[in-house]
């Protein structure tokens, strides 16, 4: 294992080579407020992240990542094209011990707040990724969370049901039983079929109040409503088949990213929705090819990104240790419009951008060398 | 583990098998009881107030009363051997609990369900499902996370992932929990309940798949603890005896 010394000088190293790429070194604070991270995670970032009290600024946690604290720093200086470089630790709580996950480790990023041209930054991201970690011999791996995006967005249903699967977009197991219900794959609940047909003789005000007592914030007109948004959901015809075997196309996809291009163009034929993402994703690969990089040696999983990158929404990527399916990513990184939507209050900043764990780097590093010993 | 600390702990008491039970209640007579009608008869020695005992009939098997709640800390870091608490406290409390202690025999006592529970009122939501919709429509009407107040944070956290629920918040609730959403702190409860009348005195009504876990007084074995030959021999010998009853 390398000493710290030796991680944080790999950190200091990949920091310089981002400087030299036109970064602006950022160092931000160790403990940040617990309530953006609470807000944009909920409850699932309390298992994986040190929470600790301050009497005068209230829940603090341990930074758990660089993303959020660099955006907020972005947002405060006002925006404009930017690109920052950091490295420093970060702190993971972990429930149960895993085997090459450390729960205080170093990370080296590079972000890049760039409007003008998405793809071209998308390109050139990863090309300096790719080549930092040139020496590893690593597997590398990208999607696009904006296809899977654009097809939800795209599907022949209500607004409610599409609302409904993009907030699961995140989750693929109840994004899938959403989907399956909704193409009336999966039987409705007993007790909702009861409710919609006592509300054909009832008024809601009615049921509500027979319950008893109406206790809690939540009012018997929020009550009503969501009732209303299920007889409307009860009214809609199923998603048709072919609209959702698309939908498992589209996620079976893990080819070369040619191969993945063309077999998506195949989708779009019949569903048009996909042509814009598409065309991106095309832009995308041409300035990585003019940028050097031998995109026949990278695979294309459009699942990819869905359940370990929760605030990317377009382009993900990353770099794996071949046949080590138990090591974290030694990079990884991609697109997150939609957090700095979310920090930046209502004004979106494209922002691409990834980190590097040093640690895990040098390590591999030392096993490529012939297995060197750390002093 | 925490070698030192256990062995100094076993020389301060002689060593042997340390079998940890309730301290009071209901629960320690039970469990009495219910080791008593497997030929292991259980008794305190010297006064009412010294917290230790003696089981009858096995050589090297030493009585540790505690606090039931102080039973999973000590079985996890392996200072008894053996220890009587309930499935919920040994889930919500020991990080990675099955690597970590086995559960030697269901006891068929202390049944308590944790279970998620919404007001009466909500006639809207009857599954996890309906949950998850109210909650994303909550957080838009009210600006903040729909909150579920219990004190299992892990094991409800858990349950709400694994079940896909988002936009919810945990608020810490340590007792009267069933009282927080008249009072307006939190929407839903994620309480012990056995009979659920608690809750439904409160104008509360259990999700029909809010069943979280099933909890009863089980007996448990340490994977922490030392286990030397002598100890082994002292198991055996319970385990014997537990059998010949099953």
């Amino acid at each position: 294992m390398p000493s710290k010394d030796q991680v944080r000088a790999e950190a200091a190293r990949l920091k310089a080579a981002f400087v030299a790429a036109g970064a602006t070194a950022v160092d931000p604070d160790v403990l940040q407020p617990a309530d953006t991270l609470l807000d944009l995670y909920g409850e699932d970032i309390r298992a994986r992240a040190y929470v600790t009290a301050d009497p005068l600024r209230g829940e603090q946690m341990l930074r758990p990542d660089f993303t959020v604290p660099v955006v907020q720093m972005h947002v405060a200086r006002g925006n404009g094209p930017a690109r920052y470089t950091y490295a420093g630790e970060v702190f993971r709580r972990q429930e149960v011990a895993e085997p090459g996950r450390s729960n205080e480790y170093f990370q080296a990023g590079f972000e890049v707040f760039d409007a003008p041209d998405p793809a071209a930054a998308e390109a050139e991201v990863f090309a300096r990724f790719a080549e930092l970690m040139s020496p590893l011999g690593l597997r590398a791996a990208m999607g696009d969370m904006g296809l899977l995006t654009a097809v939800v967005r795209g599907l022949d249903t209500t607004a409610a049901r599409r609302a409904a699967l993009m907030r699961h977009i995140w989750r693929p197991k109840r994004f899938r039983a959403l989907l399956d219900r909704y193409a009336g794959r999966r039987p409705v609940a007993a007790s909702r079929t009861a409710l919609l047909e006592r509300m054909r003789k009832e008024v809601p005000a009615q049921a509500i109040a027979a319950t008893g007592p109406v206790i809690g914030l939540r009012t018997p007109a929020e009550i009503a409503h969501r009732i209303e948004t299920l007889q409307e959901e009860a009214r809609t015809p199923p998603l048709a088949a072919r609209q959702v075997a698309l939908i498992d196309d589209l996620l079976s996809i893990r080819e070369t990213p040619a191969n993945a291009l063309a077999r998506l163009r195949d989708i779009a034929v019949d569903l048009a929705a996909l042509d814009p993402a598409l065309d991106r994703l095309e832009r995308r690969l041409d300035a990585m090819r003019a940028h050097g990089v031998d995109l026949d040696r990278v695979e294309f999983e459009a699942s990819y990104g869905r359940t370990s990158m929760e605030y990317y929404d377009g382009f993900v990527f990353g770099f794996y240790a071949p046949g080590r399916p138990h090591l974290p990513p030694v990079a990884s990184g991609g697109r997150y419009d939609a957090l700095t939507r979310i920090l930046g209050r209502g004004r979106e900043i494209p922002a691409v951008g990834g980190m590097i764990r040093p640690g895990l780097a040098l390590e591999l590093g030392a096993e490529i060398a012939g297995g060197a010993t750390w002093t | 583990m925490d070698v030192t600390t256990t062995s100094a702990a076993l020389r301060k008491t002689d060593g042997g098998l340390k079998l940890g039970v309730p301290s009071k209640g209901r629960l320690m007579e039970k469990t009495f009881d219910w080791f008593g009608a497997r030929g292991l008869d259980i008794r305190r020695t010297g006064s009412e107030r010294e917290y230790s005992g003696a089981v009858g009939g096995i050589e090297g098997v030493d009585l540790v009363l505690l606090s039931a709640g102080e039973i999973p800390r000590e079985l996890e870091a392996g200072r008894i051997h053996l220890g009587v608490t309930g499935t919920d406290l040994v889930r919500e409390r020991i990080a990675g609990w099955d690597d970590t202690v086995k559960e030697v025999a269901a006891m068929g006592f202390g049944q308590a369900d944790l279970v998620i529970a919404v007001p009466k009122c909500w006639i809207d939501v009857d599954t996890l499902e309906d949950l998850d919709a109210a909650a994303a429509a909550f957080r838009k009407v009210h600006g903040h996370r729909l909150r579920v107040a219990t004190k299992y944070h892990r094991l409800v956290r858990e349950f709400l992932r694994g079940a896909g629920v988002a936009d919810y918040q945990l608020v810490d609730s340590q007792g009267a929990t069933e009282g927080t959403v008249k009072n307006l702190t939190a929407e839903a409860v994620a309480d012990i309940t056995s009979t659920g009348e608690t809750l439904r005195a409160n104008h509360l009504k259990v999700l029909s798949d809010g069943m979280i876990h099933r909890s009863q007084a089980t007996l448990f074995r340490s994977l922490r603890a030392p286990w030397g030959a002598a100890e082994r021999a002292a198991l055996a010998e319970i385990m014997n005896r537990l059998a010949a009853r099953v």
